[in-house]
């Protein structure tokens, strides 16, 4: 990306959430719902699918499965009504995409825990 | 009505106060130069031309390094006239007060172009957060295209019952022996884009002063680098 787009993004649209997290890892994103007048904060956990794009306009996909059916948000991150991005999991997985989780379902689309060692 | 010269840097996105998510164009416009005061007198018709973006004097022609040494200013690579500024365009400089003196207080700003001398500086702020501007430029070349590209045509449609390399045909272009020409106008194939486009009614963004950067909303014409004017 062109460095003078990159100043200007973050200092316009910095990125003010947590970015410690990847595909494959179990996260909880607390989100702002403006409802009228009222604004209240609900949450949505999920894997992370992917993350795309940079700077400011970079995105990610969350999926959950909701009774029983797959939901997917694309949330980006330097949305202002992002309060948290909690990580809850660590996961092992192969690659930066990981979409070959929507043909799975129950054993087979669990995802192992990285085992993170403390220094 | 001012106008500023600038140069596309590229596109991104910013959220805004209600957290919408906002497609803009980043300019770099000016530092303007005030080369040239068309007036009524002289010229029948009132302008300023402004130049912008320095180049190197080996690269000028001696005419043009003539022109530009009047304003006092290094040669420029674009040069484009505006119209009548509005009086709010201009920057009013106020010279360093010398020692035991009162600071040197601004000239009342008078109508433009006269208010402004050769050298004057035109800068970005004049424009502000909320304006509607509208940008100029070239867009970018397409070469020769069809009608389907160039003019939205349907094309044939079909690739079978008797079709055969005519998918993006333009169809008929007319009628027989009356009126028996074709009509000027008649939308066809040829040249698509490297001419001038405007762009009305972009809303201002953002006005970066310490950056000469501005930020409008959407797109405008041309490739990144390239040269437009922003009047408002």
């Amino acid at each position: 990306m062109n460095p003078v787009i990159k100043e200007i993004q973050s200092q316009i649209s910095p990125v003010t959430a947590n970015v410690d997290f990847n595909a494959g890892d179990t996260v909880t994103v607390s989100y702002e719902i403006k409802e009228g007048e009222k604004t209240r904060v609900q949450q949505f956990q999920g894997v992370v699918l992917q993350r795309r794009g940079s700077g400011s306009s970079e995105t990610f996909t969350v999926r959950k499965i909701s009774s029983g059916i797959g939901v997917e948000r694309i949330f980006p991150l330097a949305s202002p009504f992002i309060n948290k991005i909690e990580v809850n999991k660590r996961g092992v997985v192969r690659r930066a995409r990981i979409f070959y989780q929507r043909a799975l379902t129950g054993k087979a689309a669990r995802i192992k825990e990285k085992v993170v060692s403390k220094k | 009505m001012s106008g500023i010269i600038g140069k596309k840097i590229g596109m991104t996105s910013v959220y805004n106060e209600q957290g919408k998510n906002i497609p803009c164009t980043i300019v770099e416009a000016g530092p303007c130069v005030v080369t040239q005061i068309r007036t009524l007198e002289k010229d029948g018709y009132e302008a300023l031309q402004l130049a912008f973006d320095d180049k190197r004097e080996k690269t000028t022609s001696k005419a043009l390094v003539g022109h530009f040494k009047k304003a006092k200013t290094t040669p420029k690579r674009k040069v484009v006239e505006f119209g009548v500024f509005a009086p709010v365009a201009k920057k009013v400089e106020v010279a360093p007060a010398a020692e035991g003196e009162a600071p040197v207080e601004a000239a009342p700003v008078q109508d433009a172009p006269s208010a402004y001398k050769l050298g004057d500086k035109v800068e970005v702020n004049v424009f502000q957060e909320g304006d509607f501007v509208d940008v100029a430029g070239t867009s970018k070349g397409k070469g020769f295209q069809g009608v389907v590209k160039r003019h939205g045509f349907g094309g044939v449609g079909q690739a079978t019952h008797g079709q055969h390399n005519r998918m993006r045909a333009p169809g008929s272009i007319g009628a027989a022996s009356y009126p028996a020409r074709v009509f000027k106008g008649m939308k066809m194939a040829g040249q698509m884009g490297n001419e001038r486009v405007k762009v009305q009614n972009l809303e201002v963004i953002k006005v970066l002063e310490d950056k000469n950067m501005i930020l409008l909303k959407g797109a405008i014409p041309g490739s990144n680098g390239s040269y437009v004017t922003i009047e408002k």
